[in-house]
């Protein structure tokens, strides 16, 4: 196993260090996730592949700060959650990450544009200014006209789409996404990946777990896991891609 | 064969020298299927033998230009009519290789799988980053961009059902794995308790979910000794 890799340069926005999860104890431990090294830098975008009980999920909750590590660490922008009393925890998990689920996770009773303002409203901004950020966001993601409607009137790329702008809406630098073309028509999904890669490469970190290859290859890097361990990543592009002397523009 | 239909339907656009031929080909295909111009020259002339291109005009020096003719154009409509023949797949080395690989003592069926899908995935990453320049500005404009799109598509979506096959077939190998016993190296017998594990597992409804006996498998296939 070759050590993990930064994006050469950028700052480290989420390290897992030596990380491990730990389920029962005595003959019916189970070990989800052993001795995890994985360093995600600004503007880089990682997928974790690996079969079902590989430990996919397993390492995005402990990354997020939404579960404990059993062993290592987990550090964003240099604060090992570790460390952290409940408070100040749940402050770094609202203010740091954003999360996209599946199910995309959106408040039924919320529009589209309240649901990406409720998380900066509970930073302690104005209800206005929230508002403000919140149809910027839309406007980012050629959104706008369902600034209004409930998750219900809205289709599932929008619904994903929103779910994605509240993920990022104000300084959330690192975005952790969980299958998050799951439920998603081809070519949705790919708007979803389109749109996960431009916020990467605008500086964001991102982390996404899928078990479908098409939108893993939107990733800089692709991790596989198997049995909770790291067996194998791909690197980050470089100028010696496999194309680059074979199939040119 | 595909080449020939290729410059057929090239040629129905209008005359063209070799060099010509070759130069659009590659840009619709963005160079995937490199031709060299003797491959153009040499299919050009079984086209005129078949009759299904003429020359156009009288040789530019050392060059030719060629038009398509009536059976030409009948047989590039036969070819876009009919679809393409998959009854007789051609030989595909991954599947040959692991076709070999299973049940053979000392090779680790698994690092073969994960290297393919390493590789796999890599190539995949550069098809997509090529798709997204594609993509960028509002999309391909011209058709010679969106041919090259669909292509990249192709690539794309070919490599996908190879990862894919390549993770069934690791979750085969291992539900197998996890039902029989490794087979011994040496012609020794499994001792009482392996026995007795594999008795568990011919009981055990087996899950993906089951992180346990996952592992007990995978060590199955990738230790040398595959089921």
């Amino acid at each position: 196993m070759t050590s993990p890799t930064a994006a050469s340069g950028a700052a480290p926005i989420l390290e897992l260090r030596g990380l491990g999860r730990v389920h029962g104890s005595g003959v019916t431990t189970v070990h989800a996730l052993r001795d995890i090294d994985l360093t995600v830098s600004a503007g880089e975008f990682v997928a974790v592949m690996g079969p079902s009980g590989s430990g996919k999920s397993t390492l995005l909750t402990l990354a997020g700060g939404l579960d404990n590590a059993s062993s290592g660490q987990v550090l964003i922008e240099g604060t090992d959650l570790g460390t952290l009393n409940k408070s100040q925890l749940a402050k770094i998990r609202r203010t740091s990450i954003g999360y996209v689920f599946q199910d995309y996770n959106l408040i039924p009773a919320l529009t589209a544009a309240e649901n990406i303002a409720l998380p900066r409203e509970l930073d302690g901004i104005s209800a206005r200014a929230a508002r403000k950020e919140a149809l910027a966001a839309l406007e980012e993601i050629n959104l706008t006209e369902v600034a209004n409607r409930f998750p219900d009137e809205m289709s599932g790329g929008q619904r994903q789409r929103v779910a994605i702008a509240r993920a990022l809406v104000g300084d959330r630098r690192l975005v952790l996404s969980d299958e998050p073309t799951g439920a998603l028509d081809s070519e949705t999904g790919e708007a979803v990946l389109a749109l996960l890669r431009k916020r990467c490469d605008e500086g964001a970190a991102g982390v996404m777990v899928t078990h479908e290859s098409r939108y893993a290859a939107w990733a800089d890097r692709v991790v596989f896991l198997r049995d909770g361990t790291m067996v194998d990543q791909t690197v980050s592009p470089t100028a010696e891609s496999l194309l680059a002397s074979e199939v040119k523009r | 064969m595909s080449i020939r239909y290729g410059l057929l339907a090239l040629l129905d656009y209008g005359p063209k020298y070799g060099s010509q031929l070759r130069a659009e080909f590659e840009s619709r295909t963005g160079a995937t299927w490199p031709l060299n111009i003797g491959q153009v020259y040499t299919t050009l002339s079984r086209l005129e033998r078949d009759a299904l291109i003429e020359p156009a005009g009288e040789r530019d020096g050392k060059q030719q230009r060629y038009r398509i003719t009536e059976n030409g154009r009948r047989e590039l409509a036969d070819w876009y009519r009919q679809p393409v023949d998959r009854s007789h797949p051609s030989r595909d080395e991954l599947a040959i290789k692991l076709a070999m690989a299973v049940g053979t003592e000392g090779v680790d069926v698994g690092a073969i799988i994960q290297a393919q899908r390493h590789h796999t995935l890599k190539a995949m990453q550069d098809y997509t980053r090529l798709k997204a320049q594609a993509l960028a500005d509002g999309g391909p404009e011209s058709g010679e961009e969106m041919a090259w799109l669909l292509v990249l598509e192709q690539l794309i979506f070919s490599a996908e059902a190879e990862a894919r096959w390549l993770d069934h077939c690791e979750s085969r190998l291992m539900r197998l794995a996890a039902r029989r016993p490794a087979r011994p190296r040496t012609g020794t017998q499994p001792d009482d308790t392996g026995a007795a594990h594999d008795a568990h597992d011919e009981h055990h409804v087996h899950d993906d979910e089951h992180a346990h006996d996952d592992e007990h498998a995978h060590h199955r296939i990738t230790g040398g000794t595959t089921a």
